[in-house]
């Protein structure tokens, strides 16, 4: 019932959004412009212009949907179910949320992005572990779990792509050994496979599989012809960046060798190309999509829904939603392919890849919590607001997201 | 002391992401025992940080002098929240630790205790000491406010020193007064059985 308006207002409201949106974003260039040579250096993640586009626009929405919410909050009369307007002001906070942090994160830099990113999977695995039961044996297994494995996850992370091989292999391969062994040593035998299971998926999902999300602001994107889009992250020091301009002029020289009719000219008139992108737009596109695809689902699935997946995982999810969820997903992030290195189909296919994984980790999470016979993280202890109910999408679709953008879009 | 206070109560409070829910009472200056069950050594810190912060100056947890006096850091935390620590090895006539605590308490703080008398080992409530029976007996105007502490043995469990942050709550129950007449056995079990009816809540 809610979710229609709510998408007619999201669309309709697109354009003028991008108009207040730029306008938002001049003023933070124009912030940036202002504090950076204060510094002397280069503050924050350099956004391009379409990236400011894109932040702005969805500011804009996210602007209209708070006001949204509060006039449906103060209507008396309203003939909507007011538990529905609950739920959609608590997930536009989230969404105020996750912009404050991305949008903090790029004001600052690379490291920063990273360490909130990190705060978001330590808060996310303290709910995880809180809801299944350990034994005391688990205890200095957990303490592990949280204060090392956790922490230096992120650093690899923030180390960079040189670290690549390190940290996609660190939890799944090292940890994941690590924590049995250890909960062996403690001498509790009770159910043990169990509970070594039940670490495994919290680090799996909750640090490792999210941690790809901040790991692709130190991609050197191309598109997929190959031409550099954006520099990798700002981690890129002189020497890289020395790298990346011989790489481009490297490639300039042989483009031109191709084309013989006036090969001297161009190189001497077109110096190489600056790289036009900025990866955290990308990680910003990625997110948005993630979000995108659960409203969709959502809308759909109480528009048609009929033919429910599995009534004893989540009662509400159901075949119509997922794919009219998709195929909405696939539209919307084609449409916004300008804001990426990938072309319009190319974009439609990494956002069908995007459904489909969130939809896979809504799922996922729905089961755990079956189990548990909780109906959210957030009400496991009431007061907070349950992370993990919001980022679940988020977590599943990164490392398929960071591989697909690796393999096809990277020097 | 006024400066730390505040500081390790946010430390205490971050840790246990303790969440605290007032159920049928609202917090209050008047004088009152809060009892809860003991599973943890956080238990005592956790809960007098989880209170407004005007409270926590009237309130003081009854801590075992064996475990807080040892050690520097301990006592300088011990001292931070005005725990008041309750010799429980030397009990003498006169001195037993219930008229310790009514002479301490006077006529303005607050006591946090744990009729249990000792951390739980395991997940079931043990039977409660006499105390609390004798405590409401000589002072029938205090408020006695069941408390139940759930997850914190998990944020640090009994012989452990390192603690894993994970979330607890605290679900603070509407008061209990002793009745005229009541025996001290049925007036523990009542108690008891307040604590436990928080479990559900």
């Amino acid at each position: 019932m809610l979710a229609e308006p709510t998408n007619a207002a999201f669309l309709a409201v697109l354009p003028t959004a991008a108009a207040a949106g730029s306008l938002l974003c001049e003023t933070l260039g124009s912030l940036n412009q202002f504090v950076a040579p204060l510094l002397a250096q280069e503050v924050g993640i350099r956004l391009d212009f379409r990236t400011n586009i894109l932040l702005g626009s969805v500011l804009g929405v996210l602007i209209v949907a708070y006001f949204v919410g509060r006039a449906l909050r103060r209507q008396p009369e309203s003939t909507i179910n007011p538990a529905l307007i609950r739920t959609f002001n608590l997930r536009v906070r989230a969404w105020w949320m996750m912009a404050a942090i991305l949008i903090a994160g790029f004001l600052l830099d690379y490291t920063a992005t990273v360490i909130l990113f990190g705060l978001v999977s330590f808060w996310a695995l303290r709910e995880f572990i809180t809801m299944t039961p350990t034994r005391r044996g688990d205890h200095r297994t957990l303490f592990w779990t949280f204060f090392v494995f956790t922490p230096l996850q992120y650093v690899l992370v923030r180390l960079g792509r040189g670290y690549y091989g390190l940290y996609t292999v660190m939890i799944p391969v090292y940890a994941s050994l690590f924590i049995p062994a250890r909960i062996a040593i403690a001498g509790d035998p009770k159910r043990f496979l169990e509970r070594v299971a039940k670490i495994q998926a919290g680090l799996l999902i909750c640090v490792y599989a999210l941690s790809h999300a901040p790991a692709l602001l130190d991609l050197p994107l191309t598109d997929s012809s190959g031409r550099p889009w954006s520099r990798g992250s700002t981690v890129a020091a002189d020497a890289d960046t020395k790298a990346t301009d011989a790489k481009i002029a490297d490639k300039t020289a042989k483009s031109t060798k191709s084309a013989p009719g006036d090969a001297p000219d161009v190189a001497a008139a077109n110096p190489p190309a600056e790289p036009t992108g900025s990866n955290a737009g990308l990680l910003f596109y990625f997110i948005l999509i993630v979000q995108l695809n659960d409203v969709f689902q959502y809308a759909w699935g109480t528009l048609l829904g009929k033919h429910v997946i599995a009534p004893a995982i989540n009662a509400s999810r159901t075949w119509e939603g997922v794919i009219g969820g998709a195929l909405s997903t696939m539209l919307v992030g084609a449409l916004l392919w300008w804001a990426t290195p990938f072309q319009m189909w190319e974009a439609a296919c990494m956002s069908l890849a995007v459904a489909l994984m969130g939809f896979a980790g809504g799922m996922t999470m729905s089961a755990i919590k079956r189990d548990r016979g909780v109906k959210d993280y957030g009400t496991l202890v009431s007061g907070h607001a349950g992370v993990l109910d919001r980022i679940d999408s988020i977590c599943f679709a990164a490392p398929v997201f960071f591989h697909l953008t690796r393999y096809f879009f990277t020097a | 002391m006024k400066l730390t206070a505040p500081v390790l109560a946010a430390i205490a409070k971050v840790l246990s992401g303790a969440t605290v829910r007032w159920q049928d009472c609202q917090p209050d200056t008047c004088q009152r025992i809060y009892f809860a069950n003991h599973t943890s050594h956080l238990d005592a810190l956790v809960l007098w940080s989880s209170l407004p912060r005007q409270l926590r100056e009237l309130t003081r947890p009854v801590a075992a002098k064996d475990y807080w006096s040892r050690g520097r850091l301990r006592q300088y935390i011990a001292k931070s929240f005005n725990a008041m620590l309750i010799d429980r090895e030397e009990i003498k006539v006169h001195q037993s630790p219930v008229d310790v605590m009514i002479r301490e308490m006077g006529t303005k703080y607050s006591l946090i205790v744990f009729p249990e008398g000792t951390r739980n080992p395991g997940e079931e409530l043990q039977e409660f000491k006499s105390g609390l029976y004798y405590l409401s007996k000589k002072r029938p105007d205090l408020e006695l406010l069941p408390v139940y502490i759930d997850n914190l043995n998990r944020v640090l469990p009994r012989g452990e020193f390192l603690p894993v942050p994970l979330l607890s709550c605290i679900t603070i129950g509407p008061p209990i007064w002793l009745e005229p007449k009541e025996t001290k056995q049925s007036f523990l079990k009542r108690a008891r059985e307040a604590v436990l009816r928080l479990k559900e809540v």
